[in-house]
C-alpha cells in the first residue's frame, strides 16, 4: 500500500483491526484471523525480552517462542531488558509478536521503520514465508520489501476521501 | 507483572505515609481530638493516595500501543480492564491497608478499635480501584490527563467515602456498623459489576 503521507493508511489499517469504525463498506474477514502491528512496537522497557515475548505469547496461546526468536533475530537479545534496547532492535521484538500470534491476515503499519538493511532483507522474506503458508498481509511501506513478484501495489491517493476534517474541540479541559 | 509495571506504587504508599504522620503535626498531640479525626484522615489519605497511581493504569500502555494489541488480542477487553484493576488494588489498596495499623496508633486509635478502620478499607478500597480504572480508561488518550482525571474521578468516590469512613467512626465510637458496611459492600460490588463493561467500551472509543 502506497501513497503520501496523510493519505489514510493507517486508518485504513486501522479500521481492518477493528480499532475504528468503518463509515461505509464490509469487511468480509474475521477479526480473528487478523493480526494488527502499528508504529508503536507495544514492547515494555521494564522487562526483558524474553518476558515481553512470553506475555504475549500466553495470551495467543503459541507454545514456544525460541522458534520465533530466532527467525526474527533476537536470539541474542532475550535476556536484555527491553529498555536497553536500540530502535531497530525494539522494533525486531515487536514484528516477532507477529510470529507468535499465528494469525492469517497481517496489517502491518511501516513495518520497517528503523530496521538495517540485513534486518528488512530478513523481514521480507519472512513475510515471503508467511505468504507460502497461506498468509496474507497488508503493508503500508514507502520502501521496498523484495516482494514485488507476490505482491500488489495499492496506491491510496486514488481513494482519498475528499470530505472535510473534523470540527475542533473544546479544549478548555485538555 | 506486566500489568504492573513495576515502580509507582511505592508512591503512593510513601505519600499515604506522609500525608497522616503530618495529620498529628498539624493538630497537635490532643490524643482525644486525634482520635475523633483518625478514620476521616485515613480514608481522604487512602483515597489521595489511590489518585496518585491511577493514571498508570492505562496511559503508559495507549502511548506504547500496547492497548491496539489488547483490544485485538482473543481475551476480552473487560477481562484486561478487571485485571488491571485487581492489579491496582494488589499494589496500591492492600498496602495501604497493611499500613493502618501503624498510622493508627499514630493517630491515637486504640489497637481495638484499627480493626475497624481495616474492614471498612478492606471493602471500600477495591471500590476505589475500579472507579479510578474506569477513569483511567477515560482519560487515556489524553496528554497530561492525570489532573482532569483527578477531577473526574474524585465526585464518583464520595459514596465510598461516606459509607467507608462511616462504618469506621461507628465502630470505633460503639455504635452498631452493620448498615454502612453493607453499603460500602454494596458500592464495591455494584462498581465492579458495572465499571469493567464501561470502561471497555470507553476504551475502544478512545482508541479511535
Amino acid at each position: 500500500m502506497r501513497g503520501p503521507n496523510g493519505v489514510g493508511k493507517t486508518t485504513l489499517l486501522r479500521a481492518l483491526a477493528g480499532l475504528q469504525p468503518v463509515e461505509a463498506g464490509t469487511i468480509k474477514c474475521s477479526l480473528e484471523d487478523i493480526c494488527y502491528s502499528g508504529h508503536a512496537d507495544g514492547v515494555k522497557p521494564t522487562l526483558t525480552v524474553q518476558e515481553n515475548l512470553e506475555f504475549w505469547a500466553n495470551i495467543f496461546g503459541s507454545p514456544s517462542i525460541s522458534e520465533v526468536a530466532e527467525k526474527f533475530m533476537i536470539n541474542n537479545l532475550l535476556n536484555t531488558k527491553a529498555g536497553n534496547l536500540s530502535a531497530g532492535q525494539k522494533r525486531r521484538v515487536g514484528l516477532a509478536r507477529l510470529g507468535l500470534m499465528g494469525r492469517q491476515v497481517w496489517l502491518l503499519d511501516e513495518p520497517t521503520v528503523s530496521l538495517d538493511e540485513t534486518s528488512v532483507k530478513i523481514f521480507g522474506n519472512i513475510i515471503k514465508d508467511h505468504l507460502s503458508e497461506d498468509g496474507c498481509a497488508l503493508i503500508a511501506t514507502h520502501i521496498d520489501l523484495g516482494l514485488e513478484n507476490s505482491a500488489q501495489i495499492i496506491d491510496l491517493l486514488k481513494f482519498q476521501s475528499s470530505s472535510g476534517k473534523l470540527s475542533s474541540s473544546n479544549e478548555a479541559f485538555l | 507483572m506486566l500489568f504492573g509495571q513495576g515502580g509507582g506504587f511505592g508512591l503512593s504508599l510513601a505519600f499515604f505515609f506522609i500525608l497522616v504522620v503530618f495529620f498529628p503535626f498539624a493538630i497537635g498531640p490532643n490524643l482525644d481530638l486525634l482520635s475523633k479525626v483518625a478514620p476521616g484522615t485515613l480514608w481522604v489519605g487512602a483515597l489521595l493516595a489511590c489518585l496518585l497511581s491511577l493514571e498508570r493504569i492505562f496511559a503508559l500502555d495507549f502511548e506504547d500501543g500496547t492497548l491496539d494489541l489488547l483490544v485485538t488480542s482473543p481475551i476480552p477487553l473487560e477481562g484486561v480492564v478487571i485485571s488491571k484493576a485487581i492489579v491496582h488494588w494488589l499494589t496500591t489498596g492492600l498496602p495501604l491497608v497493611l499500613l493502618t495499623p501503624f498510622l493508627g496508633v499514630l493517630l491515637g486509635l486504640q489497637n481495638s478499635n484499627v480493626i475497624f478502620l481495616i474492614i471498612s478499607l478492606i471493602l471500600g478500597t477495591p471500590a476505589l480501584s475500579i472507579i479510578g480504572a474506569f477513569g483511567a480508561a477515560l482519560t487515556a488518550g489524553m496528554k497530561r490527563g492525570g489532573l482532569l482525571l483527578s477531577i473526574l474521578v474524585l465526585p464518583f468516590y464520595i459514596p465510598t467515602l461516606i459509607f467507608g469512613a462511616e462504618a469506621a467512626r461507628r465502630g470505633i465510637e460503639g455504635f452498631e456498623t452493620q448498615t454502612s458496611i453493607l453499603l460500602l459492600l454494596g458500592v464495591s460490588l455494584l462498581s465492579w459489576a458495572i465499571l469493567p463493561f464501561a470502561a471497555a467500551s470507553v476504551l475502544r472509543i478512545n482508541l479511535r
